[in-house]
């Protein structure tokens, strides 16, 4: 008893020293004692420039906790269930396969920030703006360019090309209960081929030999053959930004992008941010959403999460502008309520 | 009884609580009786699947651990340990990494079947296999048995395989008639963690298993995380959780009645040098065999970590492959190796100034302090409620089976659990600056050590109640009657004894808080990333570099584990067994 | 007849037994006496075929049991604390050699993966166990498990285990050293009569020369790894070969040459030989043959056991007083090689 006594002790006195923060902030000018926080509910794959962070940080005196959760269905998960209390201000990383989850969960206030007036409003999808685009990406089918030329096969431009029995065996895609691109190509497909017909058009891949994986990361770095992991297939479901992910981080400096986007059958996935409801913060999260939509923070995305800013007076990286490409007409079909009839259609269809 | 307190409100906090929230949910929703068209069919043929694939599993697990665990109980030679720790490496890898060797190894391009195909032999295919989710659980869950069974094979009285030997009993009779029987406690202990392993396996099902094949965990997950569909997670869970159980509960009844008979503190078995041919062949071609197995599918890590692949593009062709069909498959592309430390230069370096960047040294050095928490929350639980624990008592033997139950939990459903149990701002008091705050122990990062350690008690109880066992009371009732304090007899009595299993429990607990168990990939990591978040992180991006850098990343994981069980080994007092 | 030559073994190094022969003939039953530590247990280890002798062999019948593993050597050999199986019962411990050779050769592992016997060998079996259950009085006790039992009972059903196969040779490592002194000595009465009834060729090894002297035909002497003497008892309680023996076996006071004192020269004794003075000895008022200070004098029943200041002791018919000087004859005195 006394052991647990001095444990609980113990715990409570390490958990009441000072919170752990980021990396120490810059010098904060002597008037500013104690700078309020904000923290930011988000995804494992969210990143950004310390710089950046940091700028914003000084000019309003505050200290951002960046707070991952998981993935993206984990953190949003995660922040709906904690919703009673919220763990954070804000929630960022959202995305439109999962938003009408957020928004029925009513986890967001709205906030109708000033910088939405430059935003093209395909991207703004809640009318009421609780859910506040910030980025977006295209899930498209990554080839492996060398594969091709020296297969001398032409590479194929459209989904229903992949059904082609010279296309037998040549793709790999991602189970979409498990994994976020695996979805949005699903729904790329079932927004193509209509709530009837996406069936169909599964049944044609998987008479073609479609290997179907757990997640990105098996689909693209095992069964891919222009990732290091070497594996067999040319074909894969990715992001078009990915080429660009390939140059920048290649083992060493490459002339060109190994890989390139099929254009056609792309879901775009738009990621959003909202502020939690019941923040105490509501002044300087709104501050923050500004500053995400701003084009210093847009400008930084695109190197540190490969996906491409909502605001078009951001600027493009250089690599982005040569080896990325945006598709053309991507689906974005909102699932809402059909997501679990269709991925367990889709299951029965394909996996069993 | 009072000692068992301090485990059992533990567990009771973090672990029974969060689940009859999660639990409750699902009563309240009434799904148990209407959950819907196909769930129960459904449910019948994934419970099916995850009972015959765990059972399989251990089977094999105990056909291969069982030979090494007389291996290494029985016998000296070289590189023993070196050997014994490498077993124990597999355990504490991420399942990605893992899934990332057997695929350099075994996959489609991985390098056996292209020295098959350049043989002109027909390739395998494992990676998507029944055979893969098979091997990849012996690969987890071999060194439990080396650990369990071979501890208790070390100590096993020698005369009486000596005796059964001169009663006529050839070695093979010996083995099947006095050996096994009497090792079986152990053994029934090994398995029932390794099937419990499997049962709730998650990972592997996945990346090596592939999508056709799903375990309750894997349909947990899916109906928690993707469709947020808590009430069918939670009934999930709960049947999860009631095998598990039964299973523990069985194993309970049936240890208790065969422990009471072994005699404590029998001379144990001396170790010996291989004489005879034969058995130096043996002994030669187990390790062989150990090495290979758990050697080859590890060591492409570090071999990749340290290659840069170039493909060489212009190049023709060089093998048309016979099989036409198959020719996607084949495909080979020529590449030019090359040695480089690019990936571990690379990974001291934040090339975009990010705010997320993870220097290695920092992710070592916090996967240790949360390791070396949860060894002392473990050990410091661990202790009273073994001692407790080896004192028959009605109440006990009740209570005895529901230790176990967190091997079996969902780690999904545990991690919702903690989020809805947790999420709760408590007022604190802080000492240091005397201001008051607020504190919520779910954003707090001492919330992982607590979640490993409702992992690792389990196996740290089980681990001190068999060594606290063979002390006899009377040893004790001699030591205090000889004038020692209750210190004291816990210092010159207890404590040279059970040093030994005190070493190997946090050994365990240590491994599984390294290997990111269950629970706590759920829950937040805010300012500490371990070695396997920093895997993760690098594996989400495409690019050579990323792909080089998780894999740099994982040969220090590997490195780093295989210091710290080699460490504990050497830790091992001298003379005593394994 | 079991023959052992030249047997040689070291342990961590150090010699443990260099070079041991001997034999044991027909029926007969050898004592192997000495020290703890002077290597009896691993004499009966390599004849068990358990550990291997550095050089020498072990014969049977003249034929050398080199290479045969203890499984098939057909000895029996009962452990020090008995080494009971404790998973099974006292029915199925005394049926465990029997068991293991009616498994037939090629049968041998559908049996024990189907647990299946052969009834003709069971009724054998069992009425095998049975007829040594009543040999060592514990018909009964078949179904009872071998922790349950006290310490003599555990020996009874360890000596029944180790009899059931009929081995051609028995060998017990002392049995009878965990027991208390009553249990020890009813015990060791049995087994004289259990050994005489079968007639099954005895190593018996022990520590004590009570036991030696009461079980053995033939006594083997240890010291050192080397055999000090060998013999039936009265050969060996006659004539010692060394003082090492006659201490050893508590035979008198024993004066090493060179070592005797004054009083031993005045008695006309040759001090350049080893002395061995036997206790029996009578008061005479002056001369005999030593005198010497009692330091303490125990009462015997018909005799008493005096103790003088130099350590000797002698059995007297008269009680001195402490501290009085007295002259002794002493009945028996020899000289030893």
């Amino acid at each position: 008893m006394q052991k647990l006594l001095l444990i609980l002790i113990v715990l409570t006195l390490a958990a009441c020293a000072p919170q752990p923060s980021n990396p120490a902030p810059g010098p904060l000018s002597p008037s500013d004692v104690s700078p309020s926080t904000l923290t930011i509910m988000t995804h494992d794959s969210f990143s950004a420039s310390e710089e950046v962070i940091r700028a914003f940080e000084e000019a309003n005196n505050v200290r951002l906790f960046f707070l991952k959760s998981g993935d993206t269905g984990s953190a949003l998960n995660k922040a709906i269930l904690s919703k009673s209390a919220p763990l954070a201000d804000l929630f960022y990383g959202v995305d439109n396969t999962f938003l009408s989850r957020a928004l029925d969960a009513d986890i967001f206030e709205p906030y109708n920030a000033p910088l939405l007036a430059q935003i093209p409003a395909e991207f703004q999808l809640d009318s009421q703006n609780r859910a506040l685009p910030v980025n977006f990406g295209d899930v498209c089918i990554n080839y492996d360019k060398a594969w091709f030329a020296e297969k001398n096969l032409p590479v194929p431009q459209t989904l229903a090309d992949l059904t082609k029995p010279e296309y037998k065996g040549l793709l790999v895609v991602q189970n979409p209960a498990t994994s976020s691109p695996g979805l949005a190509f699903l729904l790329a497909t079932i927004e193509r081929y209509g709530p009837q017909g996406y069936l169909d058009y599964w049944r044609a891949l998987k008479a073609n030999d479609v290997t179907v994986v757990d997640g990105w990361e098996t689909a693209y770095y095992t069964n891919f053959s222009a990732s290091s992991g070497q594996g067999p297939q040319p074909l894969v479901v990715s992001y078009s930004s990915s080429p660009a992910a390939e140059v920048l981080y290649a083992a060493e400096p490459l002339a060109d992008a190994p890989t390139a986007s099929i254009l056609d059958g792309c879901y775009r996935q738009i990621e959003f941010v909202g502020i939690l409801k019941g923040t105490p913060h509501r002044a300087m999260a709104e501050k923050f959403i500004n500053f995400m939509l701003n084009i210093s923070f847009q400008a930084d995305m695109p190197l540190n999460m490969f996906v491409y800013p909502v605001n078009p007076a951001a600027q493009l990286p250089a690599e982005f502008v040569q080896y990325a490409q945006t598709a053309t007409n991507p689906a974005r079909l909102d699932p809402a309520a059909n997501r679990e009839t269709w991925i367990q259609a889709w299951t029965e269809t394909v996996l069993r | 009884m009072k000692r068992l307190v301090p485990a059992l409100l533990f567990l009771g906090i973090f672990f029974f609580l969060p689940l009859a929230r999660i639990l409750t949910l699902s009563l309240d929703s009434g799904f148990i009786l209407a959950p819907g068209g196909s769930f129960y069919p459904r449910l019948a043929s994934v419970l099916g699947f995850t009972f015959y694939q765990a059972l399989a599993s251990t089977l094999l697990t105990l056909t291969f651990g069982l030979p090494l665990a007389f291996l290494f109980a029985r016998y000296d030679f070289p590189l023993k340990n070196a050997l014994r720790t490498l077993t124990a490496i597999p355990f504490m890898l991420p399942t990605v990494v893992v899934a990332a060797g057997f695929n350099a190894l075994l996959g489609p391009r991985g390098w056996l079947n292209l020295l098959l195909a350049d043989a002109g032999l027909p390739t395998i295919a494992f990676i998507g296999t029944f055979g893969a989710i098979l091997i990849a659980h012996v690969f987890y869950n071999t060194t439990i048995v080396i650990r369990l069974v071979g501890d208790a094979w070390g100590s096993l009285d020698a005369r009486l395989t000596d005796s059964a030997q001169v009663l006529g009993a050839n070695p093979w009779q010996t083995l099947w008639r006095v050996s096994l029987p009497l090792l079986r406690p152990s053994i029934l202990a090994a398995s029932l963690l390794v099937f419990l392993f499997d049962f709730t396996s998650y990972g592997v099902i996945l990346l090596l298993g592939g999508v056709r094949y799903a375990t309750l965990e894997v349909e947990i997950y899916i109906q928690a995380i993707s469709f947020l569909n808590l009430p069918a997670a939670a009934l999930l869970s709960l049947i999860q959780l009631l095998c598990t159980l039964g299973l523990s509960a069985l194993y309970s009844r049936y240890v208790t009645r065969v422990t009471t008979q072994i005699k404590p503190n029998s001379p144990p078995a001396a170790r010996r040098q291989p004489k005879t041919l034969f058995q130096k062949t043996l002994i030669l071609s187990l390790s062989l065999l150990c090495f290979g197995f758990f050697a080859l599918p590890l060591a492409s890590l570090p071999l990749r970590s340290v290659t840069n692949l170039s493909p060489e593009r212009r190049a023709p062709l060089t093998t048309p492959t016979p099989q036409a069909e198959s020719a996607p498959r084949a495909y080979q592309s020529p590449l030019s190796k090359t040695f480089t430390l690019a990936y571990y230069r690379e990974l001291f370096i934040n090339r975009r100034g990010s705010l997320f960047y993870v220097p290695p040294v920092q992710a070592a050095l916090n996967s240790l302090a949360y390791a070396g928490l949860t060894v002392l929350i473990s050990l410091a639980l661990g202790f009273p409620a073994a001692s407790a624990l080896i004192r028959a008592g009605k109440l006990v033997r009740w209570i005895d089976p529901f230790i176990m139950l967190p091997l079996g939990a969902s780690a999904v459903t545990l991690g919702l659990g903690f989020i809805v149990t947790f999420n709760q701002n408590l007022p604190t008091f802080n000492l240091l600056t005397f201001q008051s705050s607020t504190f919520n122990l779910l954003t707090s990062p001492f919330l992982i050590p607590l979640a490993h350690s409702t992992i690792a008690l389990p196996f740290v109880i089980r681990n001190l109640q068999a060594a606290l066992a063979t002390i006899p009371e009377r040893t004790r009732e001699a030591a205090r009657v000889l004038g020692a304090t209750p210190l004291q007899v816990w210092l010159r009595i207890d404590w040279p004894i059970i040093r030994r299993a005190v070493l190997s429990a946090g050994a365990l607990a240590f491994t599984v808080s390294l290997g990111e168990f269950g629970a706590a990939s759920l829950l937040a990591r805010p300012e500490y990333p371990t070695l396997p978040t920093a895997i993760y992180r690098f594996l989400s991006q495409p690019g050579a570099l990323n792909y080089g850098q998780a894999m740099a990343m994982a040969t220090l994981l590997m490195f780093l584990t295989g210091l710290g069980i080699f460490a504990i080994e050497k830790l091992r007092p001298p003379g005593s067994d394994l | 007849m079991l023959t052992l030559t030249s047997i040689v073994k070291s342990y961590e190094n150090k010699p443990l037994l260099k070079g041991i022969s001997f034999s044991v003939s027909p029926g007969e039953v050898v004592c192997l006496l000495g020290a703890s530590g002077s290597g009896k247990s691993t004499i009966l280890r390599i004849i068990a075929g358990l550990e291997e002798a550095e050089s020498g062999a072990v014969l049977w019948d003249g034929q050398s049991l080199a290479g045969l593993p203890a499984h098939q050597r057909r000895f029996g050999l009962m452990f020090q604390d008995y080494a009971l199986f404790p998973h099974l019962t006292v029915f199925e411990n005394v049926a465990f050699g029997l068991r293991i050779r009616s498994e037939h050769r090629v049968a041998r592992l559908t049996r024990i993966f189907s647990g299946l016997t052969n009834p003709r060998d069971e009724s054998d079996v069992r009425a095998r166990v049975m007829e040594c259950l009543e040999l060592v009085h514990l018909v009964g006790f078949g179904q009872r498990r071998v922790l349950e039992l006290s310490g003599g009972e555990q020996q009874r059903v360890a000596l029944a285990r180790a009899l059931a196969p009929n081995p051609r040779l028995l060998m017990l490592d002392e049995p009878l050293g965990a027991l208390d002194r009553a249990l020890k000595e009813s015990l060791l009465d049995e087994l004289r009569q259990i050994l005489r009834k079968t007639g099954i060729p005895a190593i018996y090894v022990t520590h004590d020369q009570q036991e030696a002297f009461t079980l053995a035909d033939r006594i083997i002497l240890l010291r050192d790894g080397q055999i000090a003497q060998a013999g039936t008892p009265p050969e060996v309680f006659a004539h010692p070969a060394s003082g090492w023996v006659a201490s050893f076996l508590g035979l008198g006071n024993v004066v090493e040459a060179g070592q005797g004192g004054g009083a031993l020269q005045a008695a006309g004794l040759d001090l350049h030989k080893t002395i061995l003075l036997r206790p029996q000895a009578e008061r005479v008022a002056a001369g005999g043959t030593l005198s010497g200070v009692v330091s303490d004098v125990i009462f015997r029943g018909d005799e008493f056991r005096v103790e003088l200041a130099n350590g000797w002791y002698f059995f007297v018919k008269e009680a001195p007083r402490l501290g009085e000087t007295i002259h002794l004859r002493v009945f028996q005195v020899e000289y030893l090689p």
